[in-house]
């Protein structure tokens, strides 16, 4: 009976996973993020953004390498580390050589390691690793790989630019830094500490605080000791829902300075604040669609929220993902061997359809481009976040943010 | 293991009877025979990671079983000595001087020795009662360990775990386990040894004691036994075999975090175990491997996959509270008494025409689902390898009708199935 | 002084919050020893459900016509899963729920997708209704903490004072003599199964516009609720109530104020250690009290469960 169960059962895995190697042809990039789960609304929007950015930007327009595709192959890694590493192996079978991740660093943490592993001992079928959107300062600096490229800007990065915007506020004297108990959370923290001293020595940073990640309740009573301290504003690198319990709190319990933010905008976030977030919420981000730049990034935009009306591009740095990628590959002239693409990758200067000039370092694969500070408001919204009609409006903007930041990476080259 | 036929797991008193202390040998040769041959038949990796997955959750799954089916303990978290044994398996990964001169294959005997000390020391004041008590316990030290991950971070790592490189131990005969194949053997051999050990447990006095004391306790104290020290020995066992198994984990991926350890892990080992059946020794690995291939496999193929999984779950418990296992037993008297081909053909008559009406009833949510969330203008979606336009009417007239005829079909013939059935379990009769 | 009182009433609401979810539960557990892992989920259905409701008619009629839905719900879970499963026994009950909850978190998201709600508060009580210092307490707050003891209040009643009470209680630890007195002992479970599933539903109606309405809601209240009931004691709605609100203020001071371990092991007398960064237990030695506030709890169960397994106001061992 065991013996007839196993082998039903492993006969339908091999056809399953048969079935899906059997096409083949387009250049694929694995989406591996959270498709199911708490973080899931997070990771399919970012999924919708792939694909749309794949179509829009390589497919109608003929592809690379003389007519090949980019296709975005989804798997759902649950914000699991172990469930990441499976799925990373199912995705090299099938003859992916790129790999898309961004949400947790935790998971990018593990993915980087074993991408790291699974190239030295298989020289043959190497992929290189797109970190979208897991920004621990960590993946460009003590834990680098040649495989490894960052689209986003580091938690250090952000944090300076956002520093520079609290430090121009005279009317600031007293800062609250509250944020997720892990990696991420520890970094955010301990750069505002950082740039907040050397920017502006006389700023008090009245609490400094890590509450437990994803588990918090009600957070009430954090609230309470931030209006008890007497802040002036609050700096946090939360998300997720972790980011909306603690600025709905914060909001409602009567604190009234501003609220510096990480990802306080789409996914419903922006929706759930609505109104009480009005000039309060601050945003550090790389992408601006308030006021839109140019008439090709506005019809980009229509054009997405025509194939996905509720959705938002809340990521832009996707599209930098896959126009970059498509020019390294057109640069290297193949897409198979990574090590050409990796090779092109480094140093590209590329300008991004959001407006901007963006530059992949190549001393720790840190993509540098213009940060901005936005604030969430209903007023000269171009493009709204979660159907709302409240967006994030850029009110400042840091040219080529971190250019010249110090970087511990000693990066090992094939 | 195919000797225990009269077992009942829906009677408490039946649940799990010890057999004799012999061992058939068969079903353990086919099973090493198995576990050689099958990386010949799936070469690729990913079918041999998804394998070693398996085989990690088979040893955690029977390891757990010592608990629930064979001691009647109920344990919300069973995750942390796994995880416990696993992060220690991966501090001696990283303490390059010792684990250069070790093997890699005997680290998941370290991984055990810690879950077993971490088992003794909960141990010693959770198993002093079973039932609600025990399971309460284990649930606070579960969240407790667990919330420990990431606030002790010297031995947890934090939120991202603490990773290490299994190439770095002695090379064992030459083999530094570099590709997920060598690894796959490795895991394998420490399968068949675990299931080995723990089903000779189970026949152990120690481990007959267990099914006395799971069902009655008092009378187990009146035969001289302290059920509280059975209860110890068989937990501090569970633990020894779920820290192998952690440390199995250690080796396959080479990194341990806070998942490993929360309640989320050890409910899920529960479900595994109940859907395999907890009746029968074979159960968990069942359920370990119809599990793995839901949650790996067909999270490829649907984003609706836990839907699946949790209507998987209702059904198994309303209609087969025995588990897979238990379906599988229960055909065991038919066969004995040669009157199982009775069965085929109104199986066959009933079970492929309820399968067709399920699929299309999966059909049917799957173009719902997809007529809700996909983007605007992309109605075109691919189901059972057709491609349809999910905005028209036709392909939901006809998934609609599939479901209603094989439904219908396994309605009407049901009746002659449940005959046959009656007539295939009754001694004597026509044949 | 301020800050004492403000947290006393925060506590208060997070505890009678948790009440509201551990009376059912404490009821359905004692009754028929089901551990119920979907009771949070019939919270979160409360929450969608009023959310629906509330966009067509308005918050109050949710409040009113959503934990009645839920109720039904849970009657039927009673009637036609729950009682099929019951004669296999507890285990099986028990992975019956846990399947449940999964897949009632499934089926939220096929409805409602997977972003978060544009569930709020409702106009009329969104203001401050009075501030201690700087802190404003929202008139919201206010509305929860008196539904809340309008419910327990109610229910106390019910159980004591009516004929349905009477039999309910008796149900609890006598179910036998009960059925063999010629009551309906199976109706008593759905209607209490019912009612207790209700409450949840309530609790999700009213929490879900301040704790935000998304398909985790359920997961993140995790196993805090029979923790809850296992302090206070199964089926002792006192116990409930002292428990929820012992929680509620236990988490709540202990996030309120920075406690570190060090000022602790430095009282009684046991010196910081050089090289901290260097020891093994530096990270027991940086432990601050918002860290390990959620699962003090866990602590406060263990300790009892160890020492008073009956729990605060338990009659029996379970």
């Amino acid at each position: 009976m065991k013996k007839f169960t196993k082998l039903g059962a492993v006969s339908a895995l091999s056809l399953i996973i048969g079935a899906s190697t059997a096409f083949a042809e387009n250049i694929k990039i694995a989406f591996i993020d959270p498709l199911s789960g708490p973080f899931a609304s997070t990771g399919t929007n970012g999924l919708h953004q792939f694909e749309f950015a794949a179509d829009y930007m390589i497919n109608d327009k003929g592809g690379v390498l003389g007519g090949t595709n980019f296709e975005i192959v989804a798997f759902d890694n649950k914000i699991s580390p172990k469930e990441s590493l499976i799925q990373l192996q199912v995705a090299i079978d099938q003859g992916i050589r790129y790999i898309a991740q961004g949400n947790s660093s935790g998971v990018a943490n593990a993915l980087t390691e074993a991408i790291k592993k699974h190239n030295k001992r298989n020289p043959d079928d190497r992929v290189l690793f797109l970190n979208y959107a897991a920004v621990d300062p960590a993946l460009t600096n003590d834990k680098c790989n040649f495989w490894h490229f960052r689209f986003d800007a580091n938690a250090d990065i952000k944090m300076d630019a956002l520093t520079d915007v609290i430090a121009a506020d005279e009317g600031i004297k007293k800062v609250y830094v509250i944020g997720q108990d892990y990696s991420f959370g520890k970094a955010v923290s301990a750069a505002a500490n950082k740039f907040l001293g050397e920017k502006r020595a006389d700023i008090e940073i009245v609490g400094d605080e890590l509450h437990p990640i994803g588990k918090v309740k009600d957070f009430t009573p954090y609230a309470r000791k931030i209006v008890a301290s007497g802040a002036d504003a609050v700096v946090t690198g939360n998300w997720g829902a972790d980011m909306l319990g603690l600025g709905k709190s914060v909001i409602e319990n009567g604190f009234e300075g501003p609220i510096y933010t990480y990802y306080a905008a789409g996914s419903g976030i922006t929706g759930a604040f609505g109104a009480s977030g009005k000039d309060r919420i601050r945003l550090i981000s790389q992408g601006d669609v308030n006021p839109i730049n140019s008439d090709e990034a506005r019809a980009t935009y229509d054009a997405f929220r025509a194939k996905y009306p509720e959705g938002n591009i809340d990521q832009s740095r996707i599209f930098n993902v896959i126009g970059m990628l498509g020019e390294a590959i057109t640069a290297a002239g193949t897409a198979d061997d990574v090590i050409p693409v990796a090779k092109a990758l480094e140093g590209m200067k590329y300008q991004s359809i959001w407006g901007g000039e963006v530059f992949m370092r190549p001393q720790d694969h840190q993509l540098i481009q213009d940060m901005h500070v936005g604030v969430h408001t209903d007023e000269n919204i171009d493009f709204d976040y979660d159907n709302s009609g409240y967006g994030v409006y850029t009110e400042s903007t840091v040219k080529m943010a971190s250019m010249d930041s110090a970087t511990t990476c000693k990066m090992k080259r094939p | 293991m195919n000797d225990e036929l009269t077992t009942d797991p829906s009677k408490p008193s039946q649940r799990m009877r010890a057999g004799s202390l012999h061992l058939t040998l068969t079903p353990w040769v086919v099973a090493a025979f198995l576990l050689i041959v099958l990386p010949f038949v799936f070469t690729n990796n990913s079918a041999i990671t998804i394998m070693n997955q398996m085989w990690i959750t088979v040893i955690f799954a029977l390891a757990y079983n010592m608990l629930l089916g064979q001691g009647g303990m109920l344990s919300f978290g069973h995750a942390v000595y796994a995880g416990v044994g696993g992060f220690a398996c991966m501090h001696i990964m990283n303490m390059s001087d010792f684990f250069a001169s070790f093997p890699l294959p005997v680290l998941p005997l370290f991984g055990g020795l810690f879950g077993m000390g971490l088992a003794m020391i909960v141990g010693s004041f959770s198993t002093r009662s079973a039932g609600t008590v025990f399971a309460m316990i284990s649930l606070g030290v579960g969240e407790l360990i667990a919330a420990c991950s990431v606030i002790i971070v010297a031995f947890f790592g934090g939120e991202e775990g603490i990773s290490g490189d299994r190439t770095y131990a002695m090379p064992f005969f030459g083999n530094e386990f570099l590709q997920p194949i060598d690894v796959y053997y490795l895991t394998s051999f420490w399968v068949l040894l675990s299931a080995a050990l723990m089903y000779l447990w189970s026949r152990t006095p120690v481990g007959r004691m267990a099914n006395a004391v799971r069902d009655n306790p008092e009378r187990a104290e009146f035969l001289g036994y302290s059920s509280r020290w059975v209860r110890f020995y068989s937990f501090v066992a569970s633990g020894f075999f779920a820290g192998v198994a952690g440390g199995l984990f250690g080796i396959n991926y080479e990194i341990l975090t806070e998942e490993n350890l929360n309640t989320a892990s050890s409910g899920v080992i529960l479900l595994v175990t109940f859907l395999g059946g907890v009746g029968f020794f074979f159960g968990p690995i069942i359920g370990a491997i119809v599990f793995t291939l839901l949650q790996t496999v067909l999270s490829l193929q649907t984003e609706l996959w836990a839907f699946y999984v949790g209507a998987l779950f209702l059904a198994t418990v309303m209609f087969f509270p025995g588990g897979l296992a238990g379906v599988l037993m229960m055909h065991v008297p038919a066969i004995k008494m040669g009157k199982a081909g009775g069965l085929v053909v109104p199986y066959i008559k009933t079970l492929l025409p309820a399968l067709i009406g399920i699929l299309g009833l999966s059909a049917l949510v799957e173009m719902t689902f997809h007529y809700r969330h996909a983007a605007t203008g992309d109605n075109e979606m691919t189901l059972f390898w057709t491609t349809f336009d999910s905005h028209a009417i036709l392909p939901w007239v006809i998934a609609g009708v599939i479901t209603a005829v094989g439904l219908g079909i396994a309605r009407v013939t049901a009746p002659a199935l449940k005959e046959a059935w009656s007539e295939a379990n009754s001694a004597g009769g026509k044949l | 002084m301020d800050l004492i009182l403000v947290n006393l009433i925060d506590g208060l609401v997070t505890g009678l919050l948790l009440f509201m979810l551990s009376a059912g539960l404490t009821l359905i557990f004692s009754m028929m020893g089901v551990l119920n892992f979907a009771h949070a989920s019939f919270y979160m259905l409360g929450a969608y459900f009023a959310y629906q409701i509330s966009i067509a008619l308005g918050f109050w009629m949710g409040l009113l016509i959503a934990p009645l839905i839920v109720g039904v719900i849970g009657a039927g879970v009673e009637r036609y899963g729950l009682r099929r499963v019951h004669q296999y026994g507890h285990v099986p009950e028990l992975i019956f729920t846990f399947g449940l909850a999964l897949l009632i978190e499934e089926m939220v998201q096929f409805i409602w997708g997977k972003n978060t709600m544009p569930y709020s508060v409702p106009e009329v009580l969104n203001f401050t209704a009075f501030s201690v210092g700087a802190n404003s307490i929202p008139a919201y707050k206010i509305f929860m903490i008196f539904t809340s003891v309008a419910i327990f209040i109610g229910l106390l009643f019910v159980l004591n004072k009516t004929r349905v009470g009477m039999i309910i209680q008796a149900a609890l630890s006598y179910p036998r003599t009960v059925e063999a007195l010629g009551h309906n002992v199976p109706l008593i479970f759905m209607g209490v199964f019912g009612v207790g599933t209700a409450l949840a539903g309530v609790a999700g109606v009213i929490a879900g516009p301040v704790l935000s309405t998304f398909p985790g809601m359920a997961f993140v209240l995790g196993s805090i609720v029979f923790v809850t009931i296992v302090i206070g004691g199964l089926g002792s709605l006192w116990g409930a109530l002292v428990a929820s609100l012992l929680i509620g203020w236990i988490t709540t001071f202990a996030k309120s104020y920075n406690i570190q371990m060090s000022d602790i092991l430095n009282g009684v007398g046991i010196a910081t250690p050089e090289n901290l960064s260097d020891s093994v237990l530096r990270d027991l030695w940086t432990v601050t009290s918002p860290q390990i506030a959620d699962i003090l709890p866990y602590i406060l169960m263990v300790l009892i469960l160890i020492f008073r397994p009956a729990g605060l106001f338990g009659k029996r061992e379970s």
